[in-house]
Formats: structure tokens, C-alpha cells, sequence
């Protein structure tokens, strides 16, 4: 009577491609983001979110921008800097630039190294990555108290023009250098656990109590490029237009 | 297959978009450099961002390498941001408009640079 019906739990089944493929992990009734652990789809979501905060940053910045009737300071002479008596626009900025840049691909090969179970240079990789956001910081704090202090510019007004130039500037780039220091944070908290070889050894983590594993790294590192992603996006439209 | 063991690829790879992500912000920085303006300078400083955001996203972040369904639940909420754009030009130019209609005289050609 009985129907036997054979499965096999050797090997699943090859997952669709292509538009067939969207359709079908969103209907499968099970979970739609297939081959990525759940720890990396939801960092993922959290940044689709905070790239919603801070285009919001932007876009207000954008329209305080084209209402205001004043001028808009000149970014490129505000953020100029004058090395051995000539005036470079933007440079201060041009090295940050490069220097998130840098950490960005660091980063990507500590993920690599990470998942090769090379711990020494995933370690040494990840440090890098930290010591480069903390440059980034710290030529940030230069930069605050430069405009600050010598500059006089304030978020409700400054001596060059608009009045709304201190006050976008100082929420973006607060909010932005925010995101680097927690990055900061993690990268050391993150670089501990692999020289410790807690990923390997899978030993469960503080907080959450989960089994160690090389996937954290990269979470980490999407975390870390997204920051340098934002980054691109202020320097293009704050700094830049 | 890529995603047994989490994302490996070759670091050739990662050099070489580390490479063209330093060419591009030299670029962009020379856009700065030599005062390019009007048209020609939004144009290539939005040219270059679009590129840098995408190599990022693509390699650092591995997004070539993952699943559509992945894919698409993150981009396709990020392109409603084009309407909220939308409405921040409008009301920011209509706001201009006004300022300028009710202070009158004192007004300037709206955000330019010196």
C-alpha cells in the first residue's frame, strides 16, 4: 500500500539560475537566501537600512543646498590645505580618500586569508585594516578642529556663506566617522578572536554564544567596504560638487 | 562551487580592484585638481563615484558572486531612493523659488561656486 518515495540527503539539488532562480528561492517556503549563512543576509539588511539614513543625510543636505539663497562655501578652498606656502585643494581629504581605500583591501584579503585558515596573515591583515581606520579618525579629528577652531565654522553659521554648510557638514561626516570608530572596534574585537583561534577551534563567542567560524570575518568585512562606500558617496557630493 | 566554503577567489583579484580604485579617486580628485565645472564636472564626478560604488560592491563586498534573489532584495529597495531624491530637488527648488519671490532683491543664482 505504502508508497515508498526515495530521497537522498546526500547531495541536494542544484539550486536554479537566473530570474528562475529569484522566483524560486523566494517561494521556497523555507529560507530565500540560499548559500549565505543568515548572519551574512542580515548584515546585508542592516546596511540596505543604513544606507537609507544616510542617503537621508544627503538628500537633505542636497536640498538645504539648492534653496538656500546664499552662496554655499567653496569646498575646495574650506577643505584646502597649505603645504610648504602653496595652497593644495582638497588634499587633506584626497588622503583619507586613499588611505579608506587601502583599509577597503585590506580587508578583502583578510577575508580571504580568513576562510584559507591562514591565521597569522588574516590577523596581521585585519590590524592593518584597524590602524588605517584610525588614521582615517584621526585626520577627521585634524580636520573638525581645523574648521572649527580656525575657520569658525559652526552648525548654525559660518563666515564664508550658507549657514546650513556647518551643519550638513558636521552630520555627515559625524555620522560617517561614527561608523569608522565602531568599524574600529570590531576589526580589534574580530582580530583577537582569529589570533586567539577562537574561529577555529569554534569556540563560542561572548556575547551571542555561537560557534566560531570564518564567516564573521567577512560579515566584518562587509561592514568595513560599506563604510568605504559611503565614504565615496560624500567625497563625490559633499566634497566634490 | 564558490559558496561551500564561503567566498574564496584568487587576491589578483582584490589588487587589481584595489589598483583601479586608486586610479579612479586620483581621477576624481583631479576633476578638483584643475577646476573642471559646469556639466563636464558633475558628469565625471558622478562617473567616477558610479564606478568606485560598483567595483566595491561587486568584488569587496562579493556581490557578483551571490545569488539573484540576494541581489535583488538589496538593490531594488536602494533604487526607491530615486524618488526620494525626486522629492528633495523638487521641494528644494520650489523653496528657492519662494525665497526668492517673497526676499526679492538680496537673492543669488541658487548654489553655485564662487
Amino acid at each position: 500500500m505504502m508508497q515508498p518515495v526515495t530521497t537522498s540527503s546526500a547531495q541536494s539539488l542544484p539550486l536554479p539560475e537566473g530570474l528562475q532562480g529569484v522566483v524560486a528561492d523566494w517561494s521556497s517556503d523555507q529560507r530565500a537566501f540560499k548559500n549565505v549563512p543568515w548572519g551574512k543576509a542580515m548584515m546585508w539588511i542592516f546596511l540596505l537600512s543604513d544606507t537609507f539614513v544616510f542617503s537621508c543625510f544627503l538628500v537633505a543636505y542636497m536640498t538645504v543646498r539648492t534653496s538656500t539663497t546664499e552662496l554655499w562655501p567653496n569646498p575646495s578652498v574650506v577643505f584646502g590645505l597649505t603645504l610648504f606656502g602653496k595652497e593644495i585643494p582638497l588634499l587633506l581629504i584626497a588622503i583619507m580618500t586613499f588611505v579608506l581605500i587601502s583599509s577597503s583591501g585590506t580587508m578583502a584579503m583578510a577575508v580571504k586569508f580568513g576562510y584559507e585558515k591562514n591565521r597569522k596573515m588574516s590577523f596581521i591583515l585585519l590590524l592593518i585594516t584597524a590602524a588605517l581606520g584610525a588614521t582615517f579618525v584621526g585626520m577627521q579629528a585634524f580636520e573638525w578642529t581645523k574648521l572649527i577652531v580656525d575657520e569658525g565654522i559652526r552648525p548654525w553659521g559660518n563666515p564664508m556663506g550658507a549657514a546650513q554648510f556647518g551643519a550638513a557638514f558636521f552630520m555627515i561626516t559625524g555620522f560617517h566617522g561614527t561608523h569608522v570608530s565602531i568599524g574600529v572596534i570590531f576589526l580589534l574585537i574580530v582580530a583577537a578572536k582569529v589570533l586567539r583561534g577562537d574561529l577555529d577551534h569554534e569556540r563560542p563567542g561572548f556575547l551571542t554564544g555561537r560557534k566560531g567560524n570564518y564567516e564573521i570575518v567577512e560579515i566584518m568585512g562587509l561592514y568595513w567596504h560599506f563604510v568605504d562606500l559611503v565614504w565615496v558617496f560624500i567625497f563625490a557630493f559633499f566634497y566634490l560638487w | 562551487m564558490a559558496h561551500a566554503q564561503g567566498q574564496q577567489h584568487p587576491i589578483g583579484i582584490y589588487l587589481k580592484i584595489w589598483g583601479l580604485l586608486f586610479i579612479l579617486s586620483t581621477a576624481s580628485y583631479f576633476v578638483d585638481y584643475f577646476h573642471f565645472q559646469g556639466y563636464l564636472r558633475w558628469f565625471l564626478i558622478l562617473l567616477f563615484m558610479l564606478l568606485k560604488a560598483g567595483l566595491i560592491v561587486s568584488f569587496f563586498m562579493h556581490m557578483i558572486w551571490e545569488r539573484l534573489a540576494l541581489i535583488y532584495a538589496i538593490l531594488v529597495p536602494t533604487l526607491l531612493l530615486l524618488v526620494l531624491i525626486g522629492i528633495g530637488a523638487l521641494e528644494g527648488h520650489y523653496t528657492s523659488f519662494t525665497r526668492g519671490a517673497f526676499f526679492g532683491n538680496a537673492v543669488h543664482a541658487p548654489a553655485q561656486h564662487r
